[in-house]
């Protein structure tokens, strides 16, 4: 009992020495840092994405619409408004920009959760498919708002942004995001929005705040993939419209439903496996995986297949993925979740702790089986 | 989770940071798939035919030692974020001292923004917008950006004189995609040059990238009643309009630019184009005494007559080549030094020479005409 | 002012070739919606096949348009099929979510499998020869002409063979109860099949027609235009055949407006609004029911 209570402490500051580590000392080349970021900011918008999708159980097509608010909005601050700042206040720029950036990415955030709230408003009366639609609708909007809008590059795209994301902040996010969203999921309003999932008119008999749980989950679920955004944009030192359209919301989609839905431990194996699988492919990663073959094999194998994997990647990946929903339709973890991502007073609740919170083995849309 | 991730990560792209023989590492960004993979495909083909003769000749001579050339090729699928991303990769995994490419200025705008942040020689071979060589947030020319073609406004002067006083026109219609840099670019440079020169701009219509309807738009430009309709789009896109154009009556005669130059706008575009002009960077058919032998060559290796961005890309190999040479070293700075100060350079696309400080060439364009399914050489414009 | 008449009228024209060919790709969304409650993600790329299989037959069989269109549509309805004996029928009794990830992955690797064989867009040849009137100012195409009758003649048909067919019936039959049908003899994955196939199909035939529209050809034009085609089923209400038509129409005229009078870049925005704006006002689209949740 005693262990259990320190490891997880531990865990987290062990690494967050290693995210510091990593870069000073250099244990995996830049490139390979450049990866390991891109899956904390993956882990971040699929986790995200999950409370909404999973744990609500509706279905989001927005993350990239809440991710391009965070961006743009993070961007604008480090390039615009922090340069101003320092003008007018006589600040150190060097300074300012280290102390402004996770200001500019949580203003980011809390942009794109002023953006969920926005959406949370149609959600009390659209459900399902209609709403899926009404969140699309809105990447659609915010996509073209930013089009027509040219002071921040218009359709063309913003740049301009200084290489500001870290490992160290990347994964303190990805820390702080774990965190707040597996305490929600087990508070008293996370099981607000597990009964909305479950059945929405009978926890609103049962006196559940169905609105205010909504509201909760959609300003979470946005705040975090907006961070996630502002986090992206200051790695990528570019960002376009183009950068965050449908193809962004249906890559975490198949994050989430990969890893398996309503199990944060899921998002994070689904997010990780998608970023990582899709470098590995590469045909400089696999012709290193292969380099230990005979040069009269490995010559051949590398001219016929392994060169042509920048293309065919793209076509392996899709069938993992149609072949992973066919054997496991529920996503690799199915409905289980890993200990550690269950705070401590519910998992002797939950038997092994293997289970998330479910009243029923069953998820929404599943048929129910038998005559209705 | 997040360690065993990171383990894993780790193990499966560990390796490429193991020791390297000395030789001059080289990156490729280029359009290879996406929606101008001709542009992707004239642009290896060039580098690596460089690559292939440079390396015949025992490599180049950095200060009295032969180093061979290690080229390494990235495709940026036709996205603007691939090719940021492919500029991080090139920079922080292979550790090139130069990287060139891509080619169309929506894709080599942020690939540029990404090397300079790196004190990475950039060069690009086809991008003609102007802010592709100067710094996003000042507008003074980047350190080590530097293009092998000329730039839009020189390009869009040439093509509204052109509209104006050789086809006399004296009304003009504008069809642009507005959500490209270099469409937008020198849609803008021609209505200004053209106005100047006392022509009336009548429509000037946009469009947004992958769209392919363009019938409201053109129904627009044919009540408008032009002389000349100015397309200044990607050639995979042309033809489409073209036809468009046509079956909604539209006949007055279209002009495009240096992005109509590829082969495959002929095959896209079939009879439609007949007879219109566009600018470009050079003519195969009357190109400078330099550039024979690399047609030849050119034409025997990939059974094509080298495009302009082919040419483009060959001069902005030898142009680097020439300023590693110079340098005598492969330290990124000492090169981007020698390049700026190169005193001139013979290339296949003409002489072309930096001044001081930026990044632009100065050289001469050429006009051409589509004849019996051919480019054909009309007349050369210069600076 | 007649000038402005015309204009107008043209752009009518152009709207509703645009509406014919949303409308052919709605109906298979809303089909299979109908039937199966599922969003099959991947019927735009059904379309894209659509499209080179036009190429395949018009530009390397050499075959005239109406042996190119019966192609296309028989191929894609094969394609349809398989798709769903593959892809969607091992999870009819998995969660829905599940199928409808299936099918984006279907969808991604159609794209990404033509992309590989090769990167290249690929041009169609005119079909047949192609003319140009001008009455009063106003222009027709004979190929647009040609996009209007084969559309409406489609939907026409499918609209009888939905209304007054056994197996449109038997269709309607499992849309309404999928539980309670099969006791009464009717071949539920017969049906299933019958649907994907005449969905595809006429995916296969909008491919075709747009591919002569729009002659240049590459593997991602089914993405934006499938997802226009599924707004356009919701707007007229998902699930419902005429709805889908009037969505279409709907959506095309919306889009050429858009860009005939305002900056063309308003066109997505004002589409989206408008779509939004009726699914807060009117959630279950012009011609759908609501469907009545019991406790």
């Amino acid at each position: 009992m005693m262990r259990e209570r320190i490891a997880l402490p531990v865990i987290v500051v062990a690494g967050l020495a290693l995210s510091f580590a990593i870069p000073a000392y250099g244990l995996v080349n830049k490139y390979q840092q450049m990866i390991l970021m891109y899956v904390g900011i993956n882990i971040i918008l699929a986790v995200s994405l999950n409370l909404v999708n999973g744990y609500m159980g509706e279905f989001s097509l927005g993350s990239a619409g809440f991710m391009a608010v965070g961006a743009y909005t993070a961007s604008v601050a480090t390039v615009r408004l922090l340069p101003a700042a320092c003008v007018h206040l006589g600040l150190d720029p060097a300074a300012a920009l280290f102390w402004g950036f996770p200001l500019a990415v949580l203003a980011g955030g809390m942009m794109a959760a002023l953006f969920g709230l926005l959406v949370a408003f149609p959600s009390f009366k659209t459900r399902g498919d209609y709403l899926a639609l009404v969140t699309l609708a809105f990447l659609m909007i915010v996509k073209s708002a930013i089009e027509n809008l040219d002071v921040i590059g218009g359709p063309r795209g913003f740049l301009g942004m200084k290489r500001l994301t870290t490992l160290p902040w990347v994964y303190a996010w990805t820390v702080l995001t774990l965190l707040v969203i597996r305490n929600f999921v087990y508070s008293r309003f996370g099981r607000g929005v597990l009964a909305v999932r479950e059945d929405e008119i009978a926890a609103e008999l049962t006196g559940v705040d169905t609105r205010r749980a909504k509201f909760l989950a959609f300003t979470l679920s946005a705040f975090f993939s907006g961070v996630a955004g502002g986090l992206f944009a200051h790695l990528l030192q570019f960002i376009s419209p183009r950068v965050f359209d449908i193809i962004k919301s249906t890559d975490v989609l198949i994050m989430v439903y990969l890893g398996g839905i309503a199990s944060i431990g899921g998002s994070v194996l689904g997010a990780t496996l998608y970023t990582v699988l899709l470098e590995a492919l590469r045909p400089s990663a696999v012709a290193w995986a292969f380099g230990w073959l005979p040069a009269a094999l490995f010559e051949p194998l590398n001219t016929h297949v392994i060169s042509h994997l920048n293309v065919w990647r793209m076509v392996i990946m899709p069938l993992l993925l149609v072949l992973v929903m066919l054997y496991r339709p529920r996503g690799i973890m199915g409905l289980r979740e890993l200990r550690w991502l269950v705070p401590r007073r519910d998992r002797d609740a939950l038997g092994k702790g293997l289970h998330p919170p479910c009243a029923s083995p069953r998820l929404p849309g599943e048929p129910g089986g038998g005559v209705r | 989770m997040k360690k065993t991730a990171a383990l894993l990560a780790a193990a499966i792209l560990y390796g490429a940071a193991g020791a390297r023989a000395e030789s001059v590492r080289i990156g490729v960004i280029a359009e290879i798939t996406g929606d101008m993979p001709a542009v992707g495909a004239s642009c290896r083909n060039a580098a690596e035919m460089a690559v292939k003769e440079v390396n015949a000749a025992g490599g180049i001579n950095v200060g009295g030692k032969k180093l061979k050339v290690e080229l390494f090729v990235e495709d940026n699928g036709g996205k603007a974020d691939q090719s940021a991303a492919a500029a991080q990769k090139l920079i922080t995994q292979e550790e090139v001292v130069a990287i060139i490419g891509p080619n169309a200025s929506r894709y080599a705008i942020p690939a540029s923004e990404i090397a300079e942040g790196n004190q990475t020689i950039f060069i690009t071979p086809w991008s003609t917008n102007p802010k592709t060589t100067l710094d996003a947030v000042t507008g003074k020319p980047k350190r080590y950006a530097f293009r092998s073609c000329f730039i839009d406004p020189f390009q869009g002067k040439v093509l509204a004189r052109f509209a104006a006083e050789t086809m006399k026109a004296k009304k003009a219609a504008v069809l642009y995609d507005v959500a490209s840099d270099y469409n937008k670019g020198i849609a803008e440079v021609f209505k200004a040059d053209y106005e100047k020169l006392g022509g009336k701009v009548v429509a000037f219509e946009t469009y947004t990238t992958n769209d392919r309807d363009f019938s409201a738009q053109l129904t627009k430009i044919k009540a408008a009643a032009p002389d000349v309709v100015f397309l200044p789009n990607y050639y995979s896109e042309v033809p489409l309009q073209v036809q468009q154009a046509h079956r909604l009556g539209i006949t007055a005669p279209f002009l495009g630019s240096d992005s109509w130059g590829s082969a495959e706008l002929l095959k896209l575009g079939g009879a439609d184009l007949e007879g219109y002009y566009f600018s470009t960077h050079y003519s195969a058919e009357n190109a400078a005494p330099a550039a024979v032998k690399f047609i030849a060559g050119y034409t025997k290796a990939y059974g094509a007559t080298p495009d302009d961005v082919a040419a483009l890309t060959w001069d902005a190999f030898g142009l680097l080549f020439t300023a590693i040479g110079n340098a005598g070293k492969t330290d990124r700075e000492a090169v981007r030094n020698a390049l700026a100060k190169l005193p001139g350079y013979a290339g296949v696309t003409g002489d072309m020479k930096f001044q001081d400080g930026s990044g632009d060439p100065i050289k001469s364009a050429v006009i051409l005409q589509i004849k019996g399914g051919k480019f054909v050489y009309v007349t050369n414009a210069q600076p | 002012m007649e000038s402005r008449l015309v204009y107008a009228l043209q752009q009518s024209l152009n709207a509703l070739q645009l509406g014919s060919i949303y409308a052919l790709i709605a109906l298979g969304y809303t089909m299979v919606y109908g039937v199966l409650t599922m969003i099959n993600f991947a019927h735009g790329d059904v379309f894209m096949v659509g499209a080179f299989l036009c190429f395949a037959a018009a530009s390397l069989a050499g075959l005239p348009f109406v042996p190119t269109l019966l192609a296309a549509m028989l191929g894609a309805a094969v394609l349809g099929v398989a798709i769903e004996r593959l892809a969607y029928r091992p999870l009819r009794n998995a969660p829905r979510v599940s199928a409808i990830i299936t099918a984006l992955g279907v969808g991604i690797f159609l794209e990404n499998f033509l992309l590989a064989l090769n990167p290249y867009p690929r041009s169609i040849p005119k079909l047949f020869g192609e003319g140009a009137w001008s009455a009063g100012g106003l222009s027709f195409s004979s190929l647009q002409i040609l996009i209007v009758v084969v559309s409406l003649a489609l939907m026409l048909l499918l609209d009888r063979l939905v209304h007054h067919t056994m197996l449109g019936t038997a269709m309607r039959a499992v849309s309404f109860d999928r539980a309670f049908v099969p006791l009464m003899g009717v071949p539920v994955d017969l049906v299933i099949s019958a649907t994907f196939a005449i969905g595809a199909g006429l995916a296969g035939a909008a491919g075709t027609l747009y591919a002569m529209a729009y002659p240049v050809i590459d593997p991602y034009m089914g993405i934006m235009v499938g997802w226009k085609a599924f707004i356009a089923a919701v707007i007229g209400g998902i699930g419902n055949i005429r709805g889908a038509m009037i969505g279409a129409f709907i959506l095309g005229t919306t889009e050429i407006m858009v860009a005939a009078f305002l900056p063309s870049t308003y066109r997505d925005f004002v589409a989206f609004t408008f779509l939004l704006v009726l699914l807060v006002a009117r959630p279950y689209g012009i011609l759908g029911q609501p469907r009545i949740q019991k406790v």
